[in-house]
């Protein structure tokens, strides 16, 4: 452990450096990661920063990149009396076209939230005439969980357990980005728990292809300090390169069970993403072999068409193409109580984080 | 979403682990990490050990954040 003069001392140099590498050209980063965003606006790292050098949230909430028609689909089978959906706590207040699960669960819906997705498989012997359906939302690092319950599921016996994946991949997303003529961003803060599962190599290309710098970072103040103090001096010394500030958990190799759970589960599908659009290869769905876990292709359901909302610009938010205080509805109609897009209902929603943490800056 | 916190592996039975989080105890899988030991530290991510913590990096991190001391205030 480190004493609070150490990590003052510590929290000096990186500041001072940063200053000192940053110079006047402005510098955008990206945190992909909306753990990294809360992670931010809670050591207050914004206001350490030299005006040059900007930060901006990424697509990496993924509650908030999670499409209508997936919460539409949800929604629907919440309303089967037959069906209970499980799901992590997040995802129930985000607005569908017409309701929300928050909204269905009120009306009586047999809705339970959970800490871990193995507590569905308790729910479904439990209830053993009804189909508990887990809403299996999250990025590598939460997709092999769902992943090894199928697989409990299935060397248990459990035939009314089933998964609807809206699960993502981070490295198309970064891929998109960087492809997209609208979006500039000089170094990516890399997601560290998503490389704790598939390790550094998925993401080569940024340098490879791209020749932006990337750092693959921790979630302590000092930890994204140091991880913005290494871009800064990539960028200032132009020598793009992936490096590893988070190697206490981020092995190099990742979790080499973890992905092979993850990949005899599910496999690669293309993919929608608020805000982004159809990526391929983005997605994972589940492999035929385990079809008879998939609710999609098992329970049949009716779902309504799908609308936006007008005025959300929650897409723009998530490409990083503006901040949230650019959308007209931030702070007035759209509110942690009343959200009107998925950014602002997440926890780690880039606006939802901007709504808590920002008040000060924002009301000017 | 990806929210994880480290725990510490106080027992071990089958694939499911007893890990102390800040004083408290729960049980969590090792499904994902089978190698898991007593003692160890984990990552923990929704009733999962994902990673394991390697004290060796964890040492070294500490280290640099404490020699950068010699640079304060220069």
């Amino acid at each position: 452990m480190l004493t609070n003069e150490e990590v003052k001392t510590a929290a000096d140099f990186f500041t001072r450096e940063i200053g000192r590498l940053a110079g006047e050209q402005p510098i955008r980063l990206m945190e992909v990661c909306g753990t990294h965003t809360v992670a931010i606006f809670k050591a207050g790292i914004r206001q350490l920063l030299p005006k040059s050098v900007e930060l901006v949230s990424g697509p990496g909430c993924p509650v908030c990149v999670t499409p209508n028609e997936y919460l539409d689909t949800a929604i629907a089978y919440s309303k089967n009396p037959q069906v209970i959906i499980t799901t992590f706590g997040d995802m129930l207040k985000v607005p569908g076209s017409t309701s929300s699960l928050a909204a269905q669960k009120a009306e009586g819906g047999d809705i339970r939230i959970l800490y871990s997705p193995l507590e569905s498989l308790e729910i479904a012997v439990a209830n053993p005439h009804k189909k508990v359906i887990f809403l299996a939302v999250g990025f590598e690092t939460t997709a092999p969980l769902a992943a090894a319950t199928v697989l409990m599921a299935e060397k248990a016996g459990i035939k009314n357990f089933y998964v609807l994946s809206a699960h993502k991949l981070v490295p198309p997303a970064l891929r998109a980005l960087l492809m997209a003529e609208d979006i500039h961003v000089d170094g990516f803060l890399l997601p560290g728990h998503v490389s704790a599962v598939i390790g550094m190599a998925p993401y080569e290309f940024v340098v490879d292809e791209f020749q932006t710098p990337a750092v693959v970072a921790g979630f302590e103040p000092l930890d994204i300090l140091q991880s913005i103090y290494l871009l800064v001096k990539q960028i200032n010394e132009k020598t793009p390169k992936l490096e590893n500030q988070y190697g206490r958990v981020a092995l190099p190799a990742g979790n080499v069970v973890a992905c092979q759970t993850l990949y005899k589960v599910y496999q690669r599908a293309d993919a929608e993403w608020r805000g982004i659009g159809k990526l391929a290869g983005s997605g994972l769905a589940i492999r035929e072999q385990y079809g008879n876990f998939d609710a999609r292709t098992s329970i049949p359901v009716t779902v309504e068409a799908t609308q936006e909302h007008v005025g959300c610009r929650c897409g723009q938010v998530l490409r990083g193409t503006i901040l949230p205080t650019a959308c007209p509805l931030f702070g007035k109609s759209c509110l942690p109580e009343h959200p009107v897009g998925s950014c602002m209902v997440s926890v780690e929603g880039t606006c939802a984080a901007w709504y808590k943490y920002g008040a000060g800056r924002w009301q000017g | 979403m990806c929210l994880a916190v480290t725990g510490k592996i106080i027992a071990l039975q089958d694939m499911l682990a007893t890990v102390e989080i800040g004083g408290v105890t729960r049980k969590i899988s090792i499904m994902l990490l089978p190698e898991s030991k007593v003692g160890e530290f984990v990552l923990v991510h929704a009733g999962f050990a994902i990673q394991a913590i390697d004290e060796e990096e964890v040492r070294k991190t500490l280290e640099l954040f404490k020699e950068l001391e010699q640079y304060a205030d220069q």
